[in-house]
């Protein structure tokens, strides 16, 4: 297979140990946690499904889109405008249609952008983030800069959504499934091709990849699965707004694929839950004199991105391996 | 004469005031190698990628067994047949030589946006490459990361992937540059070896793989053809001979 060394495409075997050990923690937690922290570790699960759909662009495809939360919001709306004011929708339709409306999205914009490279795709898919942006947050029809209430949880059926611990188990299986496809699909024909316009596009359709068709499939894939994550944050909060859709909404993916580690599906589930973690750290760093450290906390978390990058390029994933191989040969 | 399956007609490419490819009319025979060849700036390069897509042609028109493929996308170029190898080496260098080879293989599988199944199993896909890992004798490097593979591995292993997608014309840009003596032997059998498939289009300095493998030889100054024809007879005209071969390749 495939040696693309800084990606870790392959997972040695303490690592995945590691990651079976994170999972079986993850599905005990709710029986130890207090609500609180349920609803914390749901939502980190729920970002985490985000940053592993923006990873199949940046760290597979080797596309770095600044506009990847237009998807995730888009089916947070899609969710508030299916929902009626006094009942529960139901979840077996509002998730795959959610999902749908982000990946159609997807399709359209990427129709546009995928044409373009490097520096070019990155201002476009900002672009075009900022104008679904704008046009949730100037008109009234569709909830305006305020937003819009889900007054209730999806209605399963089977189980019940609006029980914490249920909704936190659902999110799980969800974040395990989303997770499982990309590994699959990353040593498919499809994923294979898609490293391969990551390395060297050019030769790529030298050899008859017809590579703007492939990327544009990566891309509208990427904002289906960024929509599955987008319903979970709408139904958890009960709420959205534009935020959700905005420039930090994107930006903080791409630290959280970057913070984990590129391309290989665990270090964006890694990032997701280091970012989340550090920055309630960072929001803690106390007052100092007139320096207020906890508001400040994007310096902190600013600084600590920076070391990664510079001393561990693989991303907290890859610290992790380095530590686990040591420990094997001693 | 069998037919000819690449044939390139009044091929023209200006940069600005700059003719870099002036009118130039070839064609590619099955079993046949022709050899272009002229100095440094003659434009052999540029001609590659007209005939291959990655550059369009500002006049002139290219057809490929048969249909205009002129202005076509290199993919498209490629799926109709034509496979080329680059004079700067351009592969993966990230991964290993057998899936350098093996995507190579699998740009012809159909199918191939399918997600669930494993691309280590396409049979087809591996037959293909094992073939082309075998022709161009990279056996032994065949989990070797390539960007660690020796230069001449490199040149070899570009071969080797443009003959995965089993193409009927090959052009090959330089495939001997930079090689030592005996890797060189070994490429310049291979080619006479892959003559029996292909029609081939080949863009050397190496003067005597040249006239070892050449069966026609057309020579290029300043994006003009000024000689085409037999290689003895190409050699002793006499404006080859005071433009090209004279002092500095021949001496």
């Amino acid at each position: 297979m495939s040696t693309a060394k800084a990606n870790l495409e392959t997972l040695p075997l303490g690592l995945r140990i590691a990651l079976a050990i994170g999972l079986l923690a993850l599905a005990a937690f709710p029986f130890v946690g207090t609500d609180f922290y349920t609803q914390m570790v749901a939502r980190m699960m729920i970002l985490a499904i985000f940053a592993m759909s923006l990873d199949l662009i940046q760290g597979v495809t080797g596309l770095v889109s600044l506009g990847h939360a237009a998807f995730f919001g888009l089916a947070g709306y899609a969710l508030a405008f299916a929902s009626p004011q006094d009942t529960p929708v139901s979840l077996w339709w509002s998730l795959p249609l959610a999902a749908a409306a982000s990946g159609l999205a997807a399709l359209v914009i990427g129709f546009f952008v995928v044409r373009t490279h490097g520096i070019y795709f990155i201002m476009v898919t900002m672009a075009f983030a900022q104008m679904v942006f704008f046009l949730f947050f100037d008109n009234k029809v569709l909830g305006g800069s305020d937003g819009i209430y889900i007054n209730f949880k999806p209605q399963a059926g089977l189980f019940d959504l609006e029980d914490k611990r249920v909704f936190y188990w659902f999110t799980l299986a969800v974040l395990v499934l989303v997770y499982l496809f990309l590994r699959r699909l990353l040593f498919s024909p499809f994923g294979r091709a898609l490293a391969g316009i990551r390395v060297n596009e050019h030769r790529m359709r030298a050899m008859g990849f017809g590579t703007f068709g492939y990327k544009l499939a990566a891309f509208t894939l990427a904002g289906a699965l960024a929509g599955l994550a987008g319903y979970l944050w709408g139904a958890q909060t009960g709420f959205v707004n534009p935020e959700l859709m905005g420039f930090q909404m994107s930006a903080h993916a791409i630290m959280m694929v970057i913070l984990g580690g590129m391309g290989n599906f665990a270090g964006a589930i890694v990032g997701a839950f280091a970012f989340e973690y550090l920055l309630h750290v960072f929001k803690d760093v106390p007052t100092i004199g007139t320096f207020d450290g906890g508001k400040h906390w994007q310096l902190w978390m600013g600084l600590f991105i920076v070391l990664v990058v510079t001393f561990a390029p693989r991303g907290l994933l890859g610290v992790l391996e380095r530590l686990l191989r040591r420990k094997d040969k001693a | 004469m069998s037919e000819a399956l690449l044939s390139a007609r009044g091929l023209t490419k200006r940069f600005g005031g700059l003719a870099a490819v002036n009118d130039v009319t070839l064609d590619l025979w099955r079993e046949r190698i022709h050899a272009v060849i002229g100095p440094n700036g003659a434009g052999k390069s540029t001609l590659t990628n007209l005939l291959s897509g990655d550059l369009p042609p500002t006049s002139g028109t290219v057809t490929l067994s048969g249909r205009d493929v002129t202005s076509r996308s290199p993919e498209r170029i490629s799926r109709a047949g034509l496979g080329r190898s680059y004079q700067k080496t351009n592969i993966f260098l990230p991964f290993t030589v057998w899936e350098n080879i093996r995507l190579a293989a699998q740009s012809r599988t159909p199918h191939a946006l399918r997600v669930l199944v494993g691309a280590a199993g396409l049979r087809e896909a591996n037959a293909r490459a094992e073939r082309a890992l075998e022709l161009a004798g990279l056996q032994a490097r065949r989990d070797h990361v390539a960007g660690a593979a020796s230069h001449g591995e490199q040149r070899q292993l570009e071969v080797a992937m443009a003959l995965a997608t089993d193409p009927q014309v090959l052009l090959l840009d330089e495939p001997l540059a930079g090689m030592g003596t005996a890797e060189a032997e070994r490429m310049v059998d291979l080619l006479l070896r892959l003559k029996k498939a292909h029609a081939m289009m080949l863009v050397e300095h190496d003067m005597d793989a040249v006239f070892a493998l050449a069966d026609h030889l057309t020579v290029m100054v300043n994006g003009q053809v000024i000689a085409s024809g037999m290689p003895a007879q190409v050699r002793a005209d006499a404006a080859v001979q005071s433009a090209y071969l004279g002092e500095d390749a021949h001496g």
